[in-house]
């Protein structure tokens, strides 16, 4: 759902602020473009589904129905497949919200951002503290157990001690699934300027370093498993959908500028592919209309740049890349093969960012936090 | 650095002067002049040469501090002259090149043949532009050898300024003589009686002697042609002699081949004649000859005392040597005194700012330096900047013109290295005199800096500097020249406001940022001009550059005892901030030797990981993460650091204009 009411300060996401919203138009074509592209990909089954945006929560249940009914009808909905919808504090009333948990949606991803008004204001949000409180209190209600909230960190001006008094709040306030977000400063957006232009000042590096920490440290000591960068669950609620990209499944993108990666049986492929669809809604539609899918870019992904891709993500999470994952895209060369012999990984095992034993490949806690700087070398070697 | 668009360094070398006025005198033959025949016969046949006999010859150049009115003046004297039409378009004629246009300088001197009518008689009037600027100077005295005398201009407004002082006394050396022209009167601000009691004082020359005129207007530009007659003496030569011709100048034309400046200083020149030149021993036969004005007019000869081009076959710059000179096959003369070649001052280095660049600028330096031939060019390669070439320059204004005119001339954008100077080392260690063959050796490159142990004296390069500045801003000054280890020669008032100081500078403390902070500082006012003044004795030391102890080949730098500490923690804190944080701490020093004489620290990574990696994030990461790999086998790796080439051209190169 690419609409937003309001354009948050900090975002460069694919989101459109539009007086008024053809909604039925809209559902029309994310039917179309769903039942298209599951065909396409001959898929089957369907363990997981994920309304993202803009903001889903500012559709209405019935498109949210429609969508997944037909899932349902052109694959089949496994049974305890994920259904989670992002929503937004000011867009979940407990009406609303039942009307979706109606509609299929089993999980709820809550943007708070932050539990203070006058960050939330420097956000840009449309709500305040208190109604980010309140929206969460009434989905735990109704998704107990399956809602996560967002937060972010390393807000202009925020110290490590404001950082922890949220993350405090937080605490007191979730269930049993937080995303805690780094803030980027992405060009083009607002904030960006502000900072750039020396209204607002930059954190240091130190001080992003240490909130990361602090977030670790606190969310850590109140049970909860940081299985991935940003992501912290605890009672086992991981959001099995977002693991599925960390793993390299297979998904489909449906809506204005969706990725997804999949094989497109239907054409008798075998190769992965790399697929992006229209970015601009009402151009996305007209091609939805005429050809029943909107997809703009396609390209095939060879071996090497689907285990390049799998390194990047698998060594995001707790687990990394299992020798079972790996070998699923390597058959012949084991992950032993390419990262046991002397060379960038082994160097960085031995300085201690790397772990490579019997379960696979994967981060040191320390290594995780600056994996980014790993990456480069790992993939140099992966090329040879 | 910024040498500003109007800068004014002068590069003097000390040569023998050239100036004919020191071999003796011989009386030509007097020849009827011609008459009748049009100043300008463009369009009407080839011009008889021969009707200018030497006594209707005058030889001179315009001498000026930058923007005093040298080519405004050059324009009204071709307009007068009936050489170019009168239009309101003639500006800077004799400016041929953009980089001349745009600074308001003249890099390569042009000459121009004017024809004048004189109470009577019938003149040729040769105007051999000179170099207005300059680390040109050896230029100027290639013109100045064709010459018996100069106008010197002086900005009525600005007075005497320091190159003014330079071209003065480059003119007064060569026993020219000199007519003093105060330009820009019609300015508001023009208070020409203090210009000229400023070069009575300073030059010896009567106050009734200046010329007062407005070049823009045109104001008494005639009386200067009148003065120009009156005042310069002919050349001292004879047509019946055999021929004996100075090579002045040459350029290289695409189509023709060598153009080469040619002076005649006895006999004749014409198509057919088989011609030698005295240094080289090459024998070729003449194509071509003719005069400037200002574009090539051919003629059927050139005689005695006249000054034009001649095109014989030549297919490089040098086999025409400046300062050489010609004679007629089986003719051989005693040749002039020559031109030692200039020596390059000031050394960078060049890279391509894309190596897959190199083979196109590599093209496009031979094709400038064929009309450069003062760049000297050595291949040099960097082991972060990859290959390229350390160039030689005349001084820094040479430099930049260079630069700019590869820019502007070829579209070629380069890295070009702060610039160092030559120094020298007295060697005392007998291994090392056997090894190089000689006592003394000249270092180009920190890499070939022997060992104190083996040195029994560095040397460095000097400059004598003159400055001529108001009088408020004397003590800034002084404090600066100070700071820069100069040393007070002279200090005079030129008028009552106005001083003018001399001093001795290492040459390396002025090419960096010298004439920047002396504009800066004296509100733009203070006018800089230096000339070489030698070798002197220096307290030189190796700097090196270390990164986590490994030291870092292509940033050792040879500096002065006194600034190594200050230029040791500046580039200390420069690396700092241009080397990316990696995994671990590094240490950035500076090091004389063994001992540690700054530090900075480049903290470790602790955070580096992108927040959000979602489904529709994948392929813009891969992108970035693909690039940033392809980036790591081109960086420079130091013990485990790596350096990318953009940090070490931050930390290298020059700094832009400001």
């Amino acid at each position: 759902w690419p609409y937003c009411r309001k354009r948050c300060s900090y975002c460069n996401f694919n989101t459109y602020v539009v007086p008024a919203v053809d909604e039925a138009a809209v559902r029309a074509c994310l039917v179309r473009e769903a039942q298209t592209l599951l065909r396409l990909g001959r898929v089957h089954s369907v363990t997981s589904v994920f309304f993202g945006g803009g903001t889903p929560s500012l559709a209405s249940p019935g498109t949210v129905a429609a969508v997944l009914e037909a899932v349902a009808g052109a694959a089949s909905l496994a049974a305890g497949a994920e259904v989670t919808l992002e929503a937004n504090p000011s867009s979940t009333s407990t009406s609303r919200l039942a009307g979706f948990r109606a509609a299929g949606v089993n999980r709820l991803s809550i943007g708070v951002q932050s539990l203070d008004d006058a960050e939330l204001r420097m956000l840009g949000r449309e709500h305040t503290a208190a109604e980010a409180q309140k929206a969460v209190e009434a989905a735990r209600e109704l998704f107990p157990g399956r809602t996560s909230i967002d937060l972010l960190f390393g807000l202009p001006g925020q110290s490590r001690d404001a950082w922890a008094q949220r993350l405090e709040a937080a605490l007191r306030l979730c269930d049993d699934h937080i995303s805690v977000y780094q803030l980027t400063l992405e060009r083009g957006t607002a904030l960006a300027a502000q900072v750039r232009g020396g209204a607002l000042p930059a954190p240091s590096p130190d001080l992003l370093a240490d909130m990361y920490h602090t977030a670790h440290s606190v969310l850590v000591a109140a049970g909860f498993r940081h299985y991935e960068v940003s992501n912290f669950a605890r009672k086992g609620a991981l959001s099995s959908h977002n693991l599925s990209y960390w793993r390299g499944d297979q998904y489909i993108g449906v809506g204005p500028g969706a990725h997804g990666r999949f094989v497109l049986r239907s054409e008798g492929g075998c190769r992965r592919e790399a697929r992006v669809q229209t970015l601009e809604p009402i151009a996305w539609m007209r091609e939805v209309q005429s050809q029943g899918h909107g997809t703009r870019t396609r390209a095939v992904l060879s071996p090497l740049e689907q285990l390049e891709e799998l390194l990047a993500l698998g060594l995001r999470t707790d687990e990394g890349i299992t020798h079972e994952c790996w070998g699923h895209f390597s058959p012949q060369l084991s992950l032993q093969a390419v990262f046991g012999e002397p060379g960038e990984a082994r160097a960085l095992q031995e300085e201690g960012w790397l772990v490579l034993d019997s379960s696979g490949l994967r981060c040191t806690w320390a290594g995780l936090a600056v994996l980014d700087s790993l990456l480069p070398d790992l993939l140099l070697q992966l090329q040879r | 650095m910024a040498l500003a668009g109007r800068a004014a360094l002068l590069w003097r070398a000390r040569l023998p002067s050239p100036c004919p006025a020191a071999a003796p005198l011989c009386c030509p033959a007097w020849l009827p002049v011609a008459c009748g025949r049009p100043y300008s016969s463009r369009g009407k046949g080839k011009l008889d040469m021969s009707a200018y006999p030497v006594e209707s010859i005058r030889n001179f150049s315009i001498i000026a501090h930058v923007d005093h009115g040298k080519s405004t003046l050059a324009d009204r004297l071709l307009e007068i002259t009936g050489t170019i039409s009168k239009t309101d378009r003639n500006e800077q004629v004799l400016d041929k090149l953009q980089v001349e246009r745009e600074r308001g300088i003249t890099v390569k001197a042009q000459s121009a043949s004017l024809f004048y009518n004189h109470e009577g008689i019938n003149y040729l009037l040769n105007l051999i532009d000179t170099p207005g600027h300059v680390d040109f100077s050896y230029e100027v005295l290639r013109s100045l050898s064709a010459c018996q005398g100069v106008i010197l201009v002086v900005d009525a407004n600005e007075g005497i300024q320091a190159q003014t002082v330079a071209n003065f006394y480059l003119a007064f050396e060569a026993q020219l003589s000199i007519i003093p022209v105060i330009n820009k009167i019609d300015l508001k601000n023009a208070n020409p009686e203090r210009v000229e009691k400023q070069i009575e004082k300073l030059f010896d020359i009567p106050t009734d002697e200046c010329i007062r005129i407005s070049a823009k207007q045109g104001t008494n530009v005639e009386k200067v042609l009148q003065k120009v007659i009156e005042k310069i003496p002919p050349p001292q030569c004879n047509t019946v002699d055999p021929l004996k011709a100075l090579v002045f100048d040459s350029t290289f034309d695409h189509y023709r081949g060598v153009i080469a400046n040619i002076a005649l200083f006895g006999g004749e020149i014409a198509k057919g004649q088989k011609i030698v030149f005295a240094h080289s021993k090459k024998r070729y036969e003449v194509n071509e000859v003719g005069i400037l004005t200002p574009n090539e007019q051919p003629t059927h000869k050139l005689c005695a005392g006249q000054v034009g081009y001649l095109i014989a076959g030549m297919k490089e710059v040098t086999e025409a040597q400046i300062g050489d000179t010609l004679f007629l096959y089986k003719q051989p003369v005693e040749p002039l005194p020559g031109f030692k070649s200039a020596k390059p001052m000031v050394y960078a280095g060049m890279y391509p700012v894309d190596q897959t660049e190199y083979n196109n600028l590599k093209s496009a330096l031979e094709r400038l330096t064929l009309n450069d031939s003062s760049v000297t060019i050595h291949c040099d390669s960097s082991l972060a900047l990859g290959a390229g070439w350390r160039l030689g320059f005349l001084g820094l204004l040479h430099m930049e013109v260079f630069n700019q005119r590869l820019e502007q001339e070829y579209n070629m954008s380069v890295v070009l290295t702060a610039p160092t100077v030559p120094y020298k080392a007295v060697l005392s260690s007998a291994k090392l005199k056997k090894e190089y063959g000689k006592n003394q050796i000249t270092i180009i490159n920190p890499a070939q800096f022997p060992d104190k142990l083996s040195v029994s004296e560095y040397l460095e390069p000097t400059v004598l500097g003159t400055i001529v500045t108001p009088h408020e801003y004397i003590g800034k000054i002084i404090t600066l020249c100070q700071d820069r280890r100069a040393v007070q020669k002279d200090m005079m008032y030129i008028d009552e406001n106005r001083v003018m100081l001399k001093y001795l500078f290492p040459l390396n403390e002025i090419v960096v940022d010298f004439y920047d902070t002396l504009k800066s500082l004296s509100s733009g006012y203070a006018s800089f001009d230096y000339e070489d003044a030698g070798y002197q004795s220096a307290d030189l030391i190796k700097m090196d550059i270390l990164l986590n102890g490994n030291p870092v080949e292509e940033l050792a730098t040879i500096i002065h005892n006194d600034k190594a500490y200050a230029a040791g923690k500046l580039l200390c804190e420069r690396l700092k901030e241009t080397i990316p944080r990696q995994l671990f701490e590094i240490a950035i020093q500076a090091a004389i030797g063994k001992k540690i004489i700054a530090r900075e620290t480049l903290k470790a990574y602790r955070k580096n990981v992108v927040a959000k990696c979602y489904g529709g994030d994948i392929t813009r990461r891969m992108k970035l993460l693909k690039r940033q790999a392809e980036g790591k086998r081109l960086m420079r790796k130091i013990g485990n650091i790596e350096v990318p080439r953009d940090a070490f051209i931050r930390v290298l190169k020059r700094e832009s204009d400001k």
